[in-house]
């Protein structure tokens, strides 16, 4: 049994979205994809669990052997990212039964939950496989079902937005299978291990080269490196609140362990960032990122919107810890993936609560709020000041690790940008705080109350994640670790 | 005491769990207030005899320690109890009790809003405070040091006004500006550097790093403690005076700031070793930008009419007095500067209580209208006097010990400029101080002041002050533990 889950981790929600799909009933659908949803995290907790014990998990679709047949290969980094998607898609569910029904109308409840399935599969597939083909059809899975997502959004400009993430989507989709396409050409192979052996041989060509510059390009637009995020504040704020929280807590962070899995296993670190000068191109970007983002972030009025911004610039932390091509660095790098799922999570499902209780997230409409919903609020703060790096939190592990790692570089100028950077998110954390606290409330939201417990136990099961991984990171830090040292090709 | 069959080691972590137990007792018992603020006394007594019962253990050489866990690698949050931290400790839990039974004469009389808010709030702020003063590596003072930030901005925006929104605002933007720009940098810095952040006698930072590169550190550590309210990061000590006077007192003349310079202190003697900074040509700057510190606060104290400025600014004077204990880097200015740390507290606190009986009995805030007040408020007016003395460094009160010492140390340095910087400093402290108390006893009334008898505080509040003023005394006339104490901490 043990044995195959690498594959139920990605069959499971698979087979299961066809048949939510004919439970025409909203909350049977939601029912059926909270069962499922909860045995896929079972699966990636077993699978994380024996990748940490056991080292890489191999597994041949169909009994094919690798190269020929399809391999999914999961690894302690890939483990870990699954546990994320995994974990987040189990408790946005409970939270997304009242979200959703109040955002989404009954007949496509269950089409909503179907996408959401399929976005889920998508996403785990993208982890699990080993093979170059096989992870760009699970990104057009997970991306064009997150299209569907975003339209589903109440608001109408959610059609513009998510047409204008599926154009942008499909030109990085394009890309990246460009890039893919010249690998196979040059390789003869798929696979990415083997696609691993071959390359060195090949690397010095103008095609190798070309299909290295379209995989970067293609995969920094899924990831929204600046100035490839234009699709994603759009897309973040007039998606479901639930959307919102699932796709900002796991579609970017897939997309950064694409480019992991590209830039460390299959071309290596040395050739990546080192044979043309993309680890100083990605450093200037990343801190553009950072800087800018957070800048445009203190100036959004709709708080979903400043949120987009601020997961652009810390995007932008994640990219920069990695262009230092350090185990420090790339442990930096991921611990960081990690925890900006926490505290991002957090912090749209705070927004979400807000939104279903005053069905704009709106600062204007945000007076004195935290009196009348103090849990959400309190959420909201905490996972701000996760957000901000204060000790403690997540955040501050995420904030120490990169600034260890800048410093072991000597680049003590850029550790001053990180930090500065930070003080930019106590700016518009601050924002909100002060109108919510310290505005009297509008005359309109007096009837307004809490949210409703299924709402609000999710937000806080990732509030709590928040402060635990700030105080115990040996989870956190030990994987990290395991799979910085793995991608550079040392330890294991 | 009576409790020989507790460890040392879990008195420390008692010190540290007392305060936050009680804030979760004070918060359960919010509808009862009487029982509220009983509970809020009795957990301030304990964690005084908590305090005080490790002394005579210090006073013999032992150093208790508790490792509570391990956060990252190598930094663990541990308490580590040696002659300084004790010292701090000791003068914050016992101003605690003084305070808390003010504040029930201050909140009352005053009708505050939100006191159960209130009560928690301070609870933590001196748990915190505790982590701080018996922090074992600066790993752990830091993660104290922030969340003392956090838990007083409630505090200092108690009123929930726009002023104390913007006072808020200045305080949160300097002192977490000021932490996470340099302090946290730094902080990784030394790690990076000594691959440890364990205070220890005589540093850690010995010929790890050029001397350049340590005088840069240690500005950086100088100015990241904004708590220190060293110039040009000042501004929101005055800012925080829109709390009510009891956080003024305790927190804005005790535990926030004598948090920051007692930390300046500490990563002088512990992280750099006071032999290391006599050798570094950055710490003569610092100590003349003390120097202008002191002189400059104090003229603009003279200048200020409102009362808790005037008195704020007097601070921020006084605090400078600490560090450039610290700077001067040799034994007899260390001992001055921590046994200002008491003395300074004794006497500040004082006068900050009376400027809140004043406030609460007749709701005057500017010094120009106190005029002939001695006539109605004998007790505060006296009680103002004595820390008058305490504060400018006259005998009879404890104030002159640490002047005297000081002083000397300045001899010692050969910095002859600097100690004509004390004596001019003591001169306009004079200046700014005296005159009240004198024309409240001399001058003749106001006309709208109640001329015919006696018109007290409430009783709560005078005989909080009475205590505080009767301290700085009885430190004049047996300073001998304090100076025990200190000499302890640079006789290694």
């Amino acid at each position: 049994m043990t044995a195959h889950l690498p594959v139920l981790q990605v069959v499971i929600p698979l087979v299961s979205a066809p048949i939510c799909m004919l439970l025409r009933r909203g909350r049977l659908a939601w029912g059926f994809t909270l069962v499922v949803s909860w045995v896929v995290l079972g699966v990636a907790i077993l699978l994380l669990d024996r990748t940490l014990a056991e080292g890489i998990l191999s597994y041949a679709i169909g009994n094919w052997a690798a190269p020929w047949g399809i391999e999914y290969r999961v690894d302690a980094v890939g483990a870990f990212v699954i546990l994320i998607v995994a974990s987040v898609g189990a408790i946005v569910l409970p939270f997304a039964h009242a979200s959703v029904r109040h955002e989404i109308p009954d007949d496509r409840i269950s089409l909503f939950y179907t996408c959401y399935l399929l976005c889920l599969t998508g996403l785990l597939g993208i982890v699990v496989t080993g093979d170059a083909f096989n992870l760009f059809v699970f990104l057009e899975i997970s991306s064009l079902s997150s299209y569907v997502l975003i339209s589903l959004g109440t608001d109408r400009r959610a059609l513009t937005a998510a047409f204008q993430y599926l154009v942008m989507g499909t030109i990085g989709a394009t890309f990246i299978l460009i890039g893919v396409g010249w690998l196979y050409m040059m390789t003869g192979t798929l696979n990415m291990a083997d696609l691993a052996q071959r390359l060195p041989e090949v690397a010095d060509t103008r095609t190798i080269r070309a299909a290295f510059a379209f995989l970067t390009v293609g995969i920094s637009l899924k990831l929204a490196l600046f100035p490839l995020h234009l699709w994603l504040p759009n897309a973040y704020t007039y998606a479901p609140s639930a959307v919102s929280t699932f796709l900002a807590a796991t579609a970017t962070k897939v997309a950064i362990y694409v480019l992991l899995r590209f830039f460390f296993t299959v071309f290596g670190a040395e050739y990546s960032l080192g044979a043309m000068p993309l680890a100083e191109i990605l450093m200037v970007l990343a801190l553009t990122a950072t800087l800018v983002a957070s800048l445009v972030a203190v100036f959004q009025e709709d708080i979903k919107r400043m949120l987009a911004y601020s997961s652009v610039a810390q995007i932008g932390y994640i990219i920069l810890a990695i262009s230092f091509a350090s185990v420090t660095g790339l442990t930096a790098g991921i611990i960081h993936l990690f925890n900006h799922a926490l505290m991002k999570g957090a912090l749209f499902m705070a927004m979400g609560c807000i939104f279903l209780r005053l069905g704009s997230v709106h600062i204007r409409d945000m007076e004195g709020i935290g009196k009348r919903m103090p849990f959400t609020m309190a959420a909201f703060v905490i996972g701000g000041l996760s957000l901000i790096g204060v000790p403690m939190t997540a955040g501050f592990i995420s904030k120490w690790y990169l600034v260890q790692a800048t410093l072991e570089e000597g680049l003590w100028l850029i550790a001053v940008l990180i930090l500065v950077g930070s003080l930019i998110a106590v700016a518009y954390i601050w924002r909100v705080v002060e109108v919510a606290y310290f505005r009297a409330p509008a005359q309109r939201s007096h009837e307004v109350k809490e949210a409703p417990v299924s709402m609000l136990v999710p937000t806080w099961i990732l509030i709590a994640a928040n402060i635990y991984f700030g105080v115990d990171t040996s989870l956190t830090f030990g994987v990290a670790r395991t799979s910085a040292e793995s991608l550079l090709g040392m330890g294991g | 005491m009576a409790m020989p069959a507790i460890s040392q080691q879990f008195v420390i972590e008692l010190a540290v769990a007392v305060p936050l137990i009680g804030a979760v007792l004070i918060w359960m018992l919010r509808e009862r207030p009487n029982q509220r603020e009983a509970v809020s006394l009795v957990t301030a007594g304990i964690l005084f005899a908590l305090v005080a019962s490790l002394l005579p253990g210090v006073l013999n050489g032992d150093r208790p320690t508790a490792v509570l866990w391990e956060t990252l690698p190598g930094l663990p949050i541990a308490l580590r109890v040696e002659p300084l931290g004790l010292l701090f400790a000791l003068v914050a839990s016992f101003l605690w009790i003084a305070t808390t039974i003010y504040s029930i004469g201050y909140m009352r009389g005053h009708r505050e809003g939100n006191q159960t808010r209130f009560y928690v709030y301070f609870a933590i702020a001196l748990s915190s405070t505790m982590g701080i003063a018996f922090a074992a590596n600066m790993f752990t003072l830091f993660v104290f040091y922030e969340v003392l930030t956090l838990s007083t901005y409630p505090l200092v925006t108690h009123a929930g006004t726009e002023e104390a929104r913007r006072g808020g605002r200045v305080y949160l933007g300097v002192l977490l500006g000021t932490s996470i720009g340099f302090l946290f940098l730094a902080i990784v810095w030394t790690w990076s550097v000594a691959g440890t952040l364990d205070f220890r006698e005589g540093g850690i930072l010995r010929d790890t790093v050029s001397p350049p590169v340590i005088g840069i550190l240690f500005a950086l550590y100088v100015f990241g403690i904004g708590k220190a309210a060293i110039m040009p990061f000042h501004r929101w000590l005055p800012a925080a005076m829109v709390a009510p006077t009891p956080v003024s007192a305790l927190l804005h003349a005790v535990a926030v700031v004598k948090a920051g310079v007692f930390t300046v202190l500490k990563v002088s003697i512990y992280l750099f070793g006071i032999d290391v900074l006599a050798e570094i040509s950055v710490t003569g700057w610092l100590a003349y930008l003390a120097g202008v510190t002191i002189l400059i606060a104090s003229l603009v104290a003279l200048a200020q009419d409102n009362l808790k400025l005037r008195l704020a600014y007097s601070t921020v004077s006084q605090l400078s007095y600490v560090i450039l204990g610290a700077l001067l880097a040799n034994p007899l200015a260390v001992v001055g500067g921590a046994m200002h740390i008491a003395m300074h507290a004794f006497g500040k606190i004082t006068l900050f209580f009376c400027a809140g009986a004043i406030l609460v009995a007749t709701h005057k805030t500017r010094v120009s209208e106190m005029r002939g007040l001695g006539r109605t408020m004998p007790f505060t007016m006296a009680a103002f006097f004595i820390g008058s003395l305490s504060v400018i460094g006259l005998p009879p009160m404890g104030g002159l010990w640490s002047k005297w010492y000081l002083a000397l140390g300045t001899l010692e340095a050969g910095q002859i400029g600097l100690l004509v910087v004390l004596m001019l400093s003591s001169l306009l402290s004079l200046a700014y101080l005296l005159p009240i108390p004198i024309l409240a006893f001399f001058g003749t009334p106001d006309k709208d002041l109640p001329s015919d008898g006696i018109k007290e505080a409430p009783p709560a509040c005078v005989a909080a002050l009475l205590l505080t003023a009767l301290g700085c005394l009885a430190l004049f006339v047996f300073p001998e533990p304090l100076y025990q104490l200190t000499s302890l901490i640079i006789s290694k």
